[in-house]
């Protein structure tokens, strides 16, 4: 297929998933409707692993979070290397007790003895009228539980870079799918090469502003930037792709440049990722700061179900905009920076 | 009308030299949770203890069953277990001291006791959580194609957590070589088991997971023993889990240090009128299997090993201030 055309995310991490499993048979995948029976996924990001790789290896499980995530973990102690779907971000919920209480915590309550390399994979996000419990980022829940790295790629390429590292890891990785993305594609090499986990990526270089995004809010400022373009503003983009652990060294060495940042987020903005960003970056970059690090994230309210109200939860290309000029005294008028 | 699957019926009996082994362990659990109970009375250790004591004879006749490599997932209230699997006393103390010498490095502590080589892999402190984790590793082995069997041990009031439900369900749907080992204590906590159990015999419960399930008297060595070998013989061969739960009673309250207020006293003083220790002590001396000279002998050398290791624990090195951040993962953070 040496001419194949672009792919999607999903097609991204499936072919990811069988790449580590055929050359690894201690990959196992697991959770509900996983297997080719139950359709592969409810999405079709395992599609014909089971055919490919057998029932044994990729098996579908009852509704119970808890018990996939026990099941998990328990393997991955024995030495196998579990992909293990919770479907969606909120139904982590029912299973929080594995996740921070055991998958998070063995290795350092052991004494390094027993290991849980494991990965969660999830897909989430507003934006497609699934309301209030089908649609949360909960990605700072887990940056803020040692023992649990968490990734969120932006696109295909990164999507099956991040999860080949993601499974190669010797740690739980977090993997969060963005559910309005999935069908986004680009050109990803056939052979995927591992991403490292925990390096950020810098898009775009520029001079006046760093915007820091992930996951599909960072297709938004990539928006914003060509908007900016247009008024002559010169914007650094990163992409984090890791939450945790993030990729400090890049964003401070690009604020340290630009002097000033924007961190836009899907998740609220309360306590949200972009404020531990925003927190270092006073810390270390006091008197190089050139003006406020602006953070954007969802208002403090849970996703709405109604199209009335559902864009506007979610950050827009607008506000990333008008968040740059407002860090370099461009803005045309003052800006709603959300209801928080 | 289901109908419950019954255990009972292919058990093997446990031999002379199986008895005295039990025995063994028994007394060292008994021992050993005495030694516990002086150190932290006298303030010489600071940690929460959960007594195991009067539960002695459930892991020791259990393990009497089991091989190096099977595996253990135990909870807060666990020692008996550790020690029944074979956990060295040594390193076990250490732990539970918090000092660099023990199983963890000290960074687990009594609730959180790990010791693979002796096949304890797993301790939880919350309710209901060995469960999901065995079935996982019990997985493991099923896909390797060995022999090898997992025991989830939990209490009474852990069968009314959704883990129970969830861990049963899967392990018999995926047919996993697990057994359920419920040490019913006859208290959650503080609450009477009557008072927040719907069913009189939790063993009942595994009529709606389609597995055996058997209730057996937790403080008769035999009746454990059989259960129990019925069970890994099943899980060995592949058949699926099983439900063990195993009446006994225990002697010091939820944690050590409380006052018992909420339990009945008259219950409380005819269990231990029944404490399944020196019963089985002079059991083996009236039918011959061992006598009061040996037994002594062998309790002598387990104060002995258990002195020792308090000693070990107590005069060991606590943790250098850099595991305070290493083993969050496996390469050191920043």
């Amino acid at each position: 297929m040496a001419n194949r055309s672009k792919i999607t995310i999903i097609q991204a991490i499936n072919e990811a998933i069988a790449q580590a499993m055929a050359a690894d048979d201690k990959i196992l995948v697991l959770g509900e409707d996983v297997a080719d029976r139950e359709g592969g996924g409810v999405v079709g990001v395992t599609r014909g692993l089971s055919t490919r790789f057998g029932d044994d290896r990729v098996r579908s499980t009852p509704i119970a979070e808890q018990a996939i995530m026990g099941a998990a973990i328990g393997a991955a102690i024995n030495g196998y290397k579990p992909v293990a779907e919770i479907m969606l971000m909120n139904f982590t919920t029912v299973a929080m007790d594995m996740i921070v209480n055991h998958a998070a915590k063995l290795r350092y309550m052991s004494g390094g003895q027993t290991t849980v390399p494991i990965v969660i994979r999830m897909m989430t996000g507003a934006g497609i009228a699934s309301g209030g419990q089908h649609s949360d980022f909960l990605e700072a829940w887990f940056a803020h539980t040692a023992g649990i790295k968490v990734v969120a790629p932006t696109n295909a390429a990164d999507a099956k870079g991040l999860m080949l590292s993601a499974i190669a890891d010797p740690d739980p990785v977090m993997f969060i799918e963005c559910s309005r993305a999935y069908g986004n594609s680009c050109e990803v090499p056939e052979v995927g090469e591992p991403i490292p986990i925990g390096k950020a990526s810098v898009v775009q270089e520029g001079t006046d502003v760093t915007i820091v995004s992930y996951s599909e809010i960072f297709q938004r400022a990539i928006a914003a930037a060509k908007e900016l373009e247009k008024d002559g503003v010169s914007v650094e983009l990163i992409d984090l792709r890791t939450i945790a652990p993030w990729d400090r060294e890049t964003v401070i060495a690009s604020v340290r440049k630009t002097g000033r940042a924007v961190i836009a987020h899907e998740a609220v903005r309360q306590f949200g990722v972009g404020a531990e960003i925003a927190a270092t970056l006073q810390e270390d970059l006091w008197g190089e700061l050139k003006a406020p690090v602006k953070r954007l994230g969802a208002p403090y309210t849970s996703v709405p179900f109604s199209q009335g109200l559902e864009p506007l939860f979610i950050v827009s290309v607008q506000q990333i905009v008008e968040a740059a000029r407002a860090t370099i005294g461009t803005a045309a008028a003052p800006v709603a920076m959300g209801i928080n | 009308m289901a109908t419950q699957i019954k255990a009972g019926t292919n058990a093997a009996t446990a031999d002379a030299a199986t008895q005295l082994d039990i025995y063994r362990r028994m007394s060292l659990i008994q021992q050993n949770d005495e030694a516990a109970r002086k150190v932290v009375r006298s303030g010489r250790l600071m940690m929460p203890y959960y007594s195991p004591r009067g539960q002695e004879c459930i892991p020791s006749a259990v393990s009497a069953n089991l091989n190096d490599d099977d595996q253990i997932c135990t909870i807060y209230r666990g020692t008996h277990d550790m020690l029944a699997k074979g956990v060295p006393l040594d390193v076990l103390w250490a732990e539970m001291a918090g000092k660099v010498t023990g199983t963890c490095k000290g960074k687990g502590g009594p609730m959180h006791i790990t010791h693979p080589a002796s096949g304890a892999i797993l301790t939880t402190g919350i309710v209901g959580s060995s469960m999901p984790i065995a079935n996982g590793l019990a997985w493991a082995h099923k896909l390797d194609g060995s022999r090898r069997v997992v025991i989830a041990y939990f209490g009474d009031g852990a069968s009314n957590i959704g883990a129970f439900h969830e861990s049963l369900n899967l392990a018999s749907v995926w047919k996993l070589p697990v057994i359920f080992v419920c040490q019913n204590n006859r208290y959650a906590e503080h609450t009477k088991y009557e008072a927040a159990t719907a069913v009189d015999q939790i063993s009942k419960r595994a009529i709606s997971y389609t597995m055996p399930g058997v209730t057996v008297d937790g403080n008769d060595p035999l009746a454990v023993y059989a259960a129990a070998n019925e069970a890994v013989t099943r899980a060995r061969d592949g058949e699926g889990p099983t439900l063990i739960e195993a009446v006994t009673f225990r002697f010091f309250g939820h944690v050590f240090g409380d006052d018992d207020a909420y339990m009945d006293k008259a219950e409380k003083a005819a269990a231990m009128d029944k404490d399944p220790v020196p019963l089985f002590r002079a059991k083996l001396i009236a039918e011959g299997i061992a006598t009061e000279e040996q037994l002594a002998e062998i309790e002598a050398k387990l104060a002995v090993d258990i002195e020792s290791a308090v000693q070990f624990a107590l005069s060991s090195d606590m943790p250098p201030p850099e595991e305070l951040t290493r083993d969050v993962f496996a390469e050191e953070i920043a």
